[in-house]
């Protein structure tokens, strides 16, 4: 019994060892979550086969991407940003009318932590810094547009919605979901990344559009006033 | 001691186990194990919309007001040229009067990249095994 109890006891730690050595700082953070995000830039310099690897976003720059607060509360109760993964492909069934579908079995789930791990992760990912230049170059200044106006230009005009949903529903499947963007992103790196996505990431999935400075506003400006919901 | 053996390599195990789970696939950097280059960018920037068989049934296309070109489709593939084909892809479908969903990708890829693509449209349409 009592070597039944040992064994227990055992499995028990060694299932709940990450948990319990997620201290946040750096070291266990990348150790951590480096099996699914990277935390340098070496990717960039990569062939393009390397997003066919990926797991998660990468985090090399989140100091500059995530608003603290949601990253805090959503360490907390993780639930799914991207509908079909970080690489779609690999997520993908025949649907019963032969069109492919989200096979939502192979998705992984992400980790939860404890309101004190979540503290110490995000404190540490909002170190990271390394595109303060493009956040310092970014003269957006969030405004408003009406929800038919913005609809109508991230849908129709730009085509946004091909690939994201703008509400619960509503949009392609294999971007991330933007009606929480707001909230998740700063509204500097919202805008940057419309304008030039390729200079934060060179094998991003979005197209790099020649988008105005009015066109990246109207399109932020759009995420602002869904996001509001 | 036969107990805290079984504990220390059950505990042993288990970081063997997370260790590996945490990194469950090294990134292979050798093209020649993800097909060819054409290959590659279509399952990465063309399937969402054209189907991961290119049958213009991709994950988004249930949601897209214009459907995304089937591109098994030998009798429609074969009314466009190379040259248009370069064309919708590096400037986007409103450069050939098409629908712009489908997007501008010349900010994306490379010249000798858009002619990958256009090769392994070329093979999906018209060298059909």
């Amino acid at each position: 019994m009592k070597q039944l109890l040992s064994l227990g006891a055992a499995a028990l730690l060694a299932i709940g060892a990450p948990c319990a050595t997620y201290a946040g700082v750096p070291g266990d953070v990348q150790t951590q979550c480096g099996g699914c995000h990277t935390f340098n830039h070496d990717y960039a310099s990569q062939p393009v086969t390397e997003r066919m690897e990926r797991k998660g976003p990468p985090l090399d720059y989140a100091g500059n991407k995530f608003q603290r607060t949601w990253l805090v509360a959503w360490l907390q109760n993780p639930v799914r940003i991207r509908p079909a993964g970080e690489f779609p492909p690999d997520h993908v069934k025949s649907g019963p009318d032969g069109k492919d579908v989200v096979d939502t079995s192979t998705l992984l789930k992400h980790p939860v932590l404890s309101a004190a791990q979540a503290g110490t992760t995000a404190d540490y990912l909002m170190t990271l810094k390394p595109f303060d230049n493009l956040i310092k170059a970014e003269t957006y200044q969030p405004g408003t547009i009406s929800p038919r106006m913005g609809e109508m230009n991230f849908v129709k005009f730009r085509g946004c919605g091909a690939c994201h949903e703008h509400a619960p529903g509503k949009g392609g499947l294999s971007g991330p979901e933007l009606y929480t963007a707001w909230k998740r992103l700063q509204p500097a790196f919202i805008a940057s990344y419309i304008s030039n996505d390729v200079a934060w990431d060179p094998h991003t999935m979005m197209p790099k559009s020649d988008n105005s400075q009015r066109s990246v506003e109207k399109l932020a400006n759009y995420l602002k006033v869904i996001g509001g919901k | 001691m036969k107990r805290l053996f079984l504990v220390v390599s059950l505990l042993a195990f288990g970081f063997i186990a997370q260790a590996n789970a945490a990194d469950p696939n090294a990134a292979d950097p050798n093209p020649a194990n993800h097909g060819d280059h054409g290959t590659v960018l279509y399952r990465i920037y063309c399937t969402q919309c054209h189907g991961v068989h290119g049958k213009g049934n991709g994950i988004n296309a249930a949601q897209m007001s214009v459907q995304p070109h089937d591109h098994t489709d030998t009798k429609s593939m074969s009314t466009r040229t190379d040259a248009g084909l370069f064309k919708v892809v590096q400037q986007g479908g409103g450069s050939i009067d098409k629908s712009i969903l489908m997007p501008v990708w010349g900010g994306n890829f490379t010249d000798a990249d858009i002619h990958a693509l256009v090769g392994h449209v070329r093979e999906l349409c018209c060298k059909k095994k």
